[in-house]
């Protein structure tokens, strides 16, 4: 096993750096927009005395390698520094917006992996039959459409027209948990293009591997079918899957803005509009690093499983 | 991430305000009686009732939001603003200044001097408002440190001068004679606070104001909570309890108050209005005169340096087409003129319309046949991408070519002050005066058409030393008169402010622009 461990080492580290080059990034971009927290926060009201006093106040003065460097200082020693525009911690907007998004990200996650596989599983078992061609075109159609597109709709129909759910979660704040039946059509819509990609990729990897020497061979042994499928075919056909599924989550929990922003829950995707709107860099840079991380540890753990499951795959080495 | 596909998405309200010194109100003027509160109502709402909760649905500031009444920003600040806190004045439908906190103004023969008595009312701790506390409050708003947002409006006061003249009386000494003083008292922002709270720091955790409701929650970017402040001196309001939601997108807060999430939702679509209006799910109110649509033209500079062209200018513009595509009918058409349907506003002018002959041959005498113009926008504000291509268009047929370019939205404004040549502009709300003193005066802050005539600036210094109201006002109109011949602003319309309302909710005023005093006014409103 020290072969793994200083694999997780060394991409722990290329991680690290990987994070510092996108926070790094992240600076250089923000500082390339027009307009800067000052100009952003005297909106319709440029009175440049104004601005350059807020310049002022904001340390927007300085140059930017100043405080970039005060800001990595601040880090090392665990801080992620103030907003701009507020003045408040920055870990307190994380905080505050990650609580929304982490459960958005567990509940869809959640249903995400029996349904994208059972799917999948579904359609590979009867490939080329009707309940594989069913579940195909459907999948198919569903990628198709734009969330925003299918968030107005489930809206439309199942909020406005029907009245079985609350349109949005407007004002309930963090106690997301506390009205369930809000969550219900931002999960569906987080849901459905993740679904359609995951059980297609996971028909496609048992068809490959009900159709491999390996499960041939097992047949002849007179091995039952079901303990085919499932012990057999489907670990090597969730290897590939594992891959997406850290991707999709990886993507849930980095802020999803068009349903956050419909649906009214203030996750990490708002607060990175706002603050990039707002030319906000301090909030800015430390979502960055904690999207960095969460990135490098998510698809570190992907490939921890993908080793586990299909070891010759080779996408350790 | 899929957000850009909707530029829109992140649209905030931005006010324009009055920075400038107040439009024109009676010298002195008393508040008793003169209070146009008590019939704001629409008409056949019935007797008001008291209790229930009202939720409102605003687009917000995100998680950098606070109470601070002299940070507020956006159109969600300042409602909240308005709930907790209260001015010396504010203005009436037609902007001019109504008294508010303060319950007489009058000034000296030089009106470089106001003596202002404050009216008997108390803080939601029970203190009474004081002097001391509305000087606080102002010096606070004009510490150069702060950079608050009213520090330009207040800029008239000389406030190391100004003193309390008992518990209730203050006399306000000025830098120059103001005649239009108590619009600086209805100032955007010019909230009075007790004394010491910006020290003590509890704008988010415990703000204590005099306004019509107090303080209960507040959670910034999500939720602001307030309940009825009995002892008002207005009145308590009719309502328990008032909240404040943030929903930045427009069609979450059109679904929440189609699906009883929200009683009140503020700035909607003019698409969104006409699909609801009259089908008796909700209710649109449309505020006219709240936002003035235009064209900026520099007039310092090639090619609008020449009056011919700026004239042109205002010849090819198809008003008509220009509301109903661009505004989506929702609004009216403008005569270059700033404030139409407020006080001081010269509406005696003809109504400018298209007249492309004319406008070619102007061009032709200013030699600026085949005219190339870049024109600036921005998503910034509803309608300016479409009228800009709508103008393009317009333009074509009087032979001049018009390059649109897109501008980023969140610096739009600093971008066009000095920059380009035309832009598309908007202003909210704000007196006449205020528009002239803001952006066409030789040291405006936002002087967006480098309008900077001696002989002009002489005519507002007169306005402003002028006594007699009459007299003033034809001051006002000789300056809008030449504003209408050759000034920089080319103003095609004006827009309705839309909101939407539950059917239950009763006594929201529809005459209001926004950004009055009406506006946003829930201590008036009740639940049927």
């Amino acid at each position: 096993m020290s072969g793994l461990r200083s694999f997780v080492a060394r991409r722990l580290l290329l991680g690290v750096l990987q994070t510092i080059a996108v926070v790094l990034l992240v600076f250089a971009l923000i500082e390339a927009l027009p307009g800067d927290a000052a100009v952003a926060l005297a909106g319709d009201q440029p009175d440049p005395a104004r601005i350059a006093a807020l310049r002022e106040a904001m340390h927007l003065d300085r140059p930017a390698h100043e405080r970039l460097t005060d800001w990595v200082t601040g880090l090392l020693h665990g801080e992620l520094g103030t907003s701009l525009s507020s003045g408040r911690p920055v870990g307190q907007y994380i905080c505050d917006g990650f609580g929304p998004t982490l459960l958005l990200a567990t509940l869809t996650a959640a249903l995400l992996v029996p349904a994208g596989f059972g799917l999948g599983v579904l359609a590979a078992r009867h490939e080329g039959r009707l309940a594989d061609r069913l579940i195909s075109s459907v999948t198919l159609a569903v990628y198709a459409v734009p969330e925003f597109a299918l968030g107005i709709l489930l809206v439309t129909v199942f909020a406005l027209q029907l009245r079985w759910l609350p349109p949005t979660a407007v004002g309930y704040g963090t106690d997301l948990l506390g009205h369930p039946a809000a969550l219900v059509l931002p999960v569906l819509v987080l849901l459905a293009r993740p679904v359609c990609s995951l059980s297609r990729l996971v028909r496609a990897g048992m068809i490959d591997a009900l159709a491999s020497p390996y499960v041939a061979q097992a047949r002849r042994y007179g091995i039952s079918g079901a303990r085919i499928r499932y012990t057999h075919a489907l670990p090597g056909a969730l290897a590939p899957a594992a891959q997406q599924l850290a991707r999709t989550v990886d993507w849930l929990l980095c802020g999803v803005i068009v349903v956050e922003a419909l649906y009214v829950i203030p996750g990490l995707g708002t607060v990175l509009l706002d603050a990039v709107a707002e030319r906000d860099v301090p909030v800015v840079q430390g979502l960055a690093v904690v999207f960095g991380l969460l990135t490098v540890v998510l698809n570190l753990g992907a490939d921890l499983v993908t080793h586990r499951l299909a070891p010759r795959a080779g996408v350790i080495a | 991430m899929h957000d850009e596909r909707f530029p829109g998405l992140h649209r905030r309200g931005f006010l324009a305000t009055a920075t400038g010194a107040a439009s024109l109100g009676a010298l002195v003027l008393t508040g008793c009686g003169s209070g146009p509160a008590e019939d704001t109502g629409r008409e056949g709402d019935g007797k008001p009732t008291k209790g229930g909760r009202l939720r409102a649905a605003f687009a917000g500031g995100g998680a950098g939001e606070t109470l601070d009444p002299h940070l507020a920003n956006l159109f969600a600040d300042a409602a909240r603003a308005k709930a907790l806190y209260d001015k010396l004045a504010d203005f009436g439908a037609d902007l001019s200044a109504r008294p508010r906190l303060a319950e007489t103004w009058e000034a000296n023969k030089t009106l470089d001097r106001w003596q202002v008595t404050l009216r008997k009312a108390t803080f939601h701790d029970g203190r009474p408002v004081t002097a001391a506390d509305v000087l606080y409050s102002y010096r606070r708003i004009a510490d150069p440190e702060q950079a608050f947002r009213a520090r330009a409006s207040l800029e008239p006061i000389d406030l190391d001068a100004s003193r309390a003249t008992g518990e209730r009386g203050i006399e306000f000494v000025l830098k120059r004679p103001t005649a239009e003083f108590p619009n600086v008292l209805a100032a955007f922002g010019a909230y009075v606070v007790p004394q010491d709270s910006g020290e003590s720091g509890g704008f988010d955790t415990k703000p204590i104001g005099s306004g019509p409701f107090r303080f209960v929650s507040f959670t910034p970017g999500r939720s602001a909570v307030f309940r009825r402040y009995d002892d008002y001196w207005e009145g308590a309001p009719h309502l328990d309890e008032l909240e404040f939601v943030v929903a930045n997108e427009e069609s979450a807060r059109v679904n929440a108050l189609l699906g009883g999430q929200v009683e009140y939702a503020h700035e909607l679509d003019p698409t969104t209005a006409r699909a609801h209006e009259g089908k008796g799910q909700i209710a649109i109110v449309r505020l006219p005169g709240s936002a003035m649509q235009g064209f900026a033209m520099k007039t310092d500079r090639a090619p609008f340096d020449d009056k011919r062209v700026r004239e042109a200018f205002f010849l090819i513009a198809d008003r008509k087409e220009l509301v109903d595509g661009a505004l989506s009918g929702a609004g009216v058409i403008g005569n270059d003129l700033f404030g139409k349907g407020y006080e001081y506003y010269a509406d005696g002018l003809p109504q400018r319309g298209q007249d492309l002959d004319r406008a070619r041959a102007l061009l032709k005498q200013a030699g600026a046949e085949n005219l190339k113009v870049t024109l600036d926008t921005s998503a910034v504000a509803a309608g300016f991408v479409e009228a800009a291509s709508i103008f393009r268009d317009q333009a074509k047929k009087a032979g001049v070519t018009i390059d649109v370019e897109m501008g980023s939205k969140d610096s739009y404004w600093a971008d066009i002050l000095d920059n380009g040549t035309l832009c598309c502009y908007r202003s909210g709300a704000m007196p006449v005066e205020a528009h002239i003193s803001q952006r066409l005066l030789t040291d405006s802050t936002t002087n967006a058409t480098k309008w900077k005539h001696k002989d002009f600036d002489a005519l507002y210094q007169q306005a402003q030393s002028t006594r007699d109201k009459t007299e003033r006002a034809a001051v006002y109109e000789r300056m809008q008169r030449r504003l209408y011949t050759e000034g920089g602003f080319l103003v095609w319309g004006f827009a309705d402010w839309i909101l939407g309302t539950a059917r239950r909710v009763k006594g929201v005023s529809a005459e209001a622009p926004a950004n009055t005093l009406d506006w946003a006014r829930f201590d008036k409103v009740w639940l049927a």
